[in-house]
């Protein structure tokens, strides 16, 4: 029973969480390590792409709510989302068009590019807020819990309780559902194809006739529907905070470079260790310890490792880690 | 009718300034009109000034003098522009006392840097930080609000009666969570009971299920939330409520709001906090007052200032001196039992009996106590949150 106790207690503080934020870090670092494979820069402004197209959903979502249009126990976001997704295309391309190829006409150099992007970040930044505000937003509606501590523990008569809230499965599942798709676009189809070729060998693509407009087209594309998705998981399993968003690129990039960049697999694996070693290093294991551990061996302190405020720094370390001593990433991406 | 006593105000403070010099007496008001709580100053010194115009009116002051009021801007966050502030009401404007300032951080820049050097009187109807209670000051200050030690204290009362013994603490990480935060610890440790854990929250964060899975893992019959209910409080709340982690909750005065009710309803049952108030019949009048000349008498501190401007002059009356050096000492003795009880709006009766040798005891808006150095004892509404509302269960 309190091997049980124990596991549920860390379930519910450690693994659901996790597991959450996990795929929506995924999520987003696949956004960013597709810019950099096949656009060849480190995409700054990918947080606040994020925040778009969140920003987006959440507008067409009240909209909905107010017309009185909704999914029932689902939050009426996931119905929202699509048009969230057009919004956020729509933005990506009319920024390519405008500042990226220029750039790209001239082959400017990565640095330069990293730069401009960081000038998009700023823009957009300041665009979501002259929207929406740069206070929180709450949008989430439907069913708040598939399974509720109090209702786990009547079923189950264990002292723990374990939470599951909606927005923690609809993002799993999400994120498979989205993951499964890309992977299928990349490997299957011929416009994956010669993504991947271009990313490959830009020379060699455009000798065997790839046309370089569309890869880029259709990159930023799947780059928009990946940063929304990921923004409106993310917003909806938390809340929608124009800062937050910003904040967010670092957990992000650490993830895109953790698995290594430009490889897409690595994107995923990164976004999972970056979120469990951010929740398990900074948990308190009293509780858990408790339960397991034998009578009269129980810790007496709360066996934190680091205390919550230091949980942007561990994803720090993690990176310095990796780019001391591997520094192409676990999956073998591009270096940085 | 509002616009008639308006216009006795403006003449009686002109008259005021027109004999001025030896006919009347200045005092300061020193507030952030400009900067964080500028929305809370401009009716924080409309109470001051009300008490004033009532002496100046009354006539009794001293043998007759006038007073008149001198507004500086403390700016409640920049400590240099708060003194220069203050430097120029003394030196310049030779003002005989300082109702102010507001902010705790300005209040203290002040008070060390001014207030002291100067020999300078101040009443602080609003700086709560509990370290102000141990400034060195030479007996020149005061305030008319409570420490939040002293929230501290009623807290750990509160819980103890309610047999809530083990309790989980985290804080808005300032120096007003850290500050009421050590005090309750200090205060329920001392009265038997157990705090489990102490951790800072930061606001403004979208997610707070780190800082509650450790919270939980220290575990406890409560959670106190030393937060502010705009920020990060509701958020840890809610993280708490949806792990299970605990469903009680203890809410200083930060946290009580109307956005407590519309976010959590019915989910906070049982929950209790504290936040300053009184039942005392002053305050009612004082209302009144307000509303009659004009000020928003339910904004906050608002009585505080009042008091504070009235214990000022009370003093003066009662050391039949308008010098800081001769009454300062006299704060206490009109603002504490023994001798007759005032109320706002009788003020100019208070001087009479001063002027006649008698003894009072200010209770005015607030009803004041000072205890300790020169700080109020501060009353506070026990609430408990019952069907989604806030509900007042008592006074202490």
């Amino acid at each position: 029973m309190d091997v049980l106790n124990a596991l549920v207690a860390l379930s519910n503080f450690v693994l659901v969480p996790a597991l959450a934020y996990g795929s929506q870090l995924a999520l987003g670092a696949l956004g960013v390590t597709l810019i950099y494979g096949i656009l060849r820069f480190s995409n700054f402004a990918h947080g606040d792409t994020m925040a778009f197209g969140t920003m987006v959903t959440i507008l067409v979502t009240w909209a909905m709510q107010a017309a009185g249009i909704g999914l029932g126990p689902l939050p009426t976001a996931l119905l929202a989302m699509p048009f969230g997704i057009l919004g956020c295309m729509a933005l990506v391309l009319v920024t390519d068009h405008a500042v990226y190829r220029f750039y790209r006409v001239q082959k400017a150099k990565p640095v330069i590019l990293v730069i401009v992007s960081i000038g998009v970040m700023f823009i957009l930044n300041g665009l979501v807020r002259f929207v929406i505000g740069p206070d929180d937003q709450r949008f989430a509606d439907g069913e708040r819990f598939i399974i509720s501590a109090r209702t786990f523990k009547e079923m189950t008569g264990l002292e723990e309780g374990l939470a599951i809230r909606t927005t923690q499965g609809i993002t799993v599942v999400t994120a498979v559902i989205v993951v499964a798709l890309l992977f299928w676009f990349l490997n299957r189809t011929r416009t994956g194809k010669s993504m991947r070729a271009y990313s490959d060998n830009e020379d060699l693509a455009l000798l065997s006739g790839i046309n370089p407009d569309r890869v880029v087209m259709v990159t930023w594309l799947i780059v928009a529907a990946l940063a929304t998705v990921a923004g409106v998981l993310y917003g909806l399993d938390k809340s929608f905070k124009p800062f937050t968003y910003f904040q967010l690129l670092l957990p992000v990039f650490a993830s895109a470079i953790v698995g290594g960049l430009g490889n897409p697999l690595g994107a995923i694996a990164g976004g999972f260790i970056i979120a469990f070693s951010e929740v398990t290093i900074t948990y308190a294991w009293k509780k858990v310890l408790g339960y397991v551990m034998p009578e009269g061996l129980e810790p007496e302190g709360l066996v934190q490792l680091l205390s919550t405020d230091y949980k942007f720094a561990v994803s720090f370390v993690i990176l310095l880690i990796v780019l001391l001593f591997r520094p192409t990433g676990l999956f073998r991406g591009k270096s940085v | 009718m509002k616009k008639l006593l308006m216009a006795t105000a403006v003449a009686a403070l002109s008259a005021g300034a027109a004999s001025a010099d030896d006919h009347a007496v200045k005092l300061g008001i020193i507030l952030g009109f400009t900067g964080p709580i500028e929305s809370l100053t401009p009716h924080m010194a409309g109470g001051a000034e009300l008490a004033m115009t009532e002496v100046t009116d009354s006539g009794a002051l001293l043998g007759g003098k006038a007073v008149e009021p001198v507004r500086a801007d403390s700016t409640c966050t920049d400590a240099g522009a708060a003194s220069a502030a203050a430097e120029r009401l003394i030196t310049s404007e030779g003002v005989k006392g300082i109702m102010g300032a507001d902010c705790s951080g300005v209040t203290g820049a002040i008070l060390s840097n001014v207030a002291v050097p100067n020999g300078m009187v101040m009443i602080s109807p609003s700086a709560t930080s509990p370290a102000l209670t141990t400034a060195d000051d030479n007996g020149l200050f005061f305030r008319t609000a409570p420490s939040d030690a002293r929230q501290g204290e009623v807290l750990a009362t509160v819980l103890m009666e309610r047999g809530i013994e083990s309790v989980a603490v985290t804080y808005t990480n300032n120096d007003y969570g850290k500050g009421l935060a050590d005090s309750f610890a200090a205060a329920f440790e001392a009265a038997g009971g157990s705090v489990t854990t102490t951790a800072a929250h930061e606001d403004g964060k979208a997610d707070y299920s780190a800082e509650v899975g450790a919270l939980a893992s220290a575990g406890g019959d409560a959670l106190v939330v030393a937060g502010y209910v705009d920020q990060g409080g509701p958020g840890v709340i809610r993280a708490a409520l949806d792990t299970g982690a605990f469903d009680l909750f203890v809410l200083p005065d930060g946290m009580i709001g109307a956005a407590l009710e519309e976010t959590f309803g019915s989910d906070i049952d049982g929950s209790v906090g504290t936040v300053p108030g009184t039942e005392s019949e002053g305050a009612d009048t004082m209302l009144e007052m307000a509303t009659a000349a004009g000020i928003d008498g339910t904004s906050p501190y608002v009585g505080e200032s009042y008091d504070a401007a009235a214990l000022l002059m009370l003093a003066m009356q009662a050391a039949g001196s308008a010098e800081p050096g001769d009454y300062s000492a006299k704060i206490l003795e009109v603002a504490n039992a023994p001798g007759e009880q005032i109320f706002p709006g009788e003020l100019g009766r208070a001087l009479e009996i001063l002027a006649g040798g008698g003894d009072i005891d200010y209770v005015g808006a607030t009803d004041v106590e000072l205890i300790g150095p020169g700080e109020s004892a501060g009353s506070y509404r026990e609430i408990v949150i019952d069907g989604g509302k806030i509900t007042t269960a008592g006074y202490r």
